[in-house]
């Protein structure tokens, strides 16, 4: 089972968008950081590595906190609408509340330190959740959460203070504990694999398009 | 994962240092934060900032010494990964020992041995790190467990699952190469997975803490894991 492929089929296409003079600089330090790691990790985790590193923009740590805000708006309008639209009882309908508050809660935190850098939190865009019965929706749920997950991720190093990287990852692990979660409730895997594979900016952005009105 | 043969690409080792000397030239790096060890001041500093004032008191479990209290391992990041070796080894010791308790079968036998080969390749990753960046992988510790009833030891699963995502998360804003941190990063998130499906396993909240996860120091981490090491 591989996240990465069933998200992206298309990702072996995916552009690399032409960095300006500064963030080449910072490109190539995270390539050769990559392709250092694929030294080190061999053949089963250079390839991720290396094409993320490739595709990593060197956007400021506002910018970053501004793509997650993104993705939590999406995920927080995600599972409001889902406490109404989804027919669900029990372990779920819990389940659904409990994502929806905590993703509400990423998105306020992610917005206040947006603002206490300087920065100007993006607008919340407008969704298109296409999914016609639980069964839609919780498949959807898991390419979300399992999509989060790599955007965290695969923004972390790209991140330069400490203190957001640290918040980050504080949020990436809710991100993971809810896509196991929807995974069981999937009768899936909760850790389809040893390494959660990592996505771009771009990659995730691409992927969530289709859901943005 | 897809294979690939890139890393006959290119052996030059370490990372300029251009990236670190950047990231920590950043004035936003350097505010009062910067004293302090990166993930708990990190999430403090968050939680202060979306105004959650349920969760504050307990993000300072990671102390400011939050660097050297990996020095025992090794220095900087070679330190951090033979930490996180260590707890992998015990996890992967773990499990192997409940796959030959008996106390499982079926899916959740299953799941048990899936946990512990995603563990025994954490350990083979670290162990090549730690040699790519010059150091010595730390030694696998003997471990023992006590493995009474399928709920202790489901129970113990959760909490060293729940203990090593917290680990991880306390060393992220240490590390300094960013293939390390990609590296650890991808650890981490699993190790979250792993947690929240144990948790669910055990009728406990996937997200005990909350929405925003806490770290723990390498001195908490530690002292936990401290009666299962025999030597």
């Amino acid at each position: 089972m591989r996240n990465e492929e069933l998200i992206h089929p298309e990702l072996a296409g995916v552009h690399v968008a032409e960095a300006d003079s500064e963030d080449l600089t910072r490109s190539e330090v995270i390539l050769k950081g990559a392709l250092a790691a694929g030294a080190v990790y061999g053949a089963v985790m250079v390839g991720p590595f290396v094409r993320r590193a490739l595709a990593m923009s060197g956007g400021s740590d506002v910018d970053i906190l501004n793509f997650a805000l993104t993705l939590e708006y999406l995920e927080a309008s995600f599972y409001d609408e889902a406490k109404t639209r989804v027919k669900a009882s029990g372990e779920l309908k819990s389940l659904i509340a409990l994502l929806a508050d905590d993703e509400k809660q990423h998105v306020e935190a992610l917005t206040a330190t947006i603002e206490q850098l300087g920065g100007k939190p993006v607008a919340e865009p407008k969704f298109d959740f296409p999914y016609g019965d639980t069964a839609g929706f919780l498949k959807l749920a898991q390419t979300l959460e399992d999509t989060g997950v790599s955007a965290y991720n695969g923004a972390g190093p790209a991140i330069k203070s400490k203190e957001v990287l640290g918040a980050a990852g504080s949020i990436v692990q809710v991100e993971a504990r809810h896509a196991a979660a929807i995974r069981l409730q999937n009768g899936e895997e909760p850790s389809p694999e040893a390494f959660d594979p990592t996505l771009s900016e771009a990659q995730v952005l691409k992927a969530v398009k289709p859901l943005i009105a | 994962m897809p294979g690939s043969k890139e890393h006959e690409q290119s052996r030059e080792g370490k990372p300029a240092g251009n990236a670190i000397a950047r990231a920590v030239g950043d004035p936003v790096s350097r505010r009062k934060f910067m004293a302090l060890t990166g993930g708990s001041a990190a999430a403090a500093a968050f939680l202060a900032a979306c105004g959650d004032d349920s969760g504050t008191t307990t993000t300072t479990a990671a102390k400011p010494s939050g660097t050297s209290e990996t020095e025992q391992f090794g220095k900087g990041d070679i330190g951090i990964l033979n930490y996180a070796l260590t707890l992998e080894y015990l996890e992967t010791a773990f499990y192997a020992d409940v796959v030959k308790s008996g106390l499982f079968k079926g899916a959740d036998l299953e799941t048990i041995r899936k946990f512990g080969s995603e563990e025994a390749e954490h350990v083979a990753a670290l162990t090549a790190a730690v040699k790519q960046l010059g150091g010595k992988p730390a030694p696998q510790p003997k471990t023992e467990f006590p493995l009474k009833s399928a709920k202790s030891v489901l129970e113990l699963a959760g909490t060293v699952e729940n203990l090593g995502a917290a680990a991880y998360l306390g060393q992220a804003a240490n590390i300094e190469s960013p293939e390390v941190l990609a590296s650890a990063l991808a650890i981490h998130s699993v190790e979250g997975r792993h947690a929240a499906a144990l948790n669910t396993l055990l009728g406990k909240s996937i997200t005990p803490d909350g929405a925003f996860a806490k770290p723990a120091s390498a001195k908490t981490v530690l002292k936990s894991v401290e009666p299962f090491i025999v030597g």
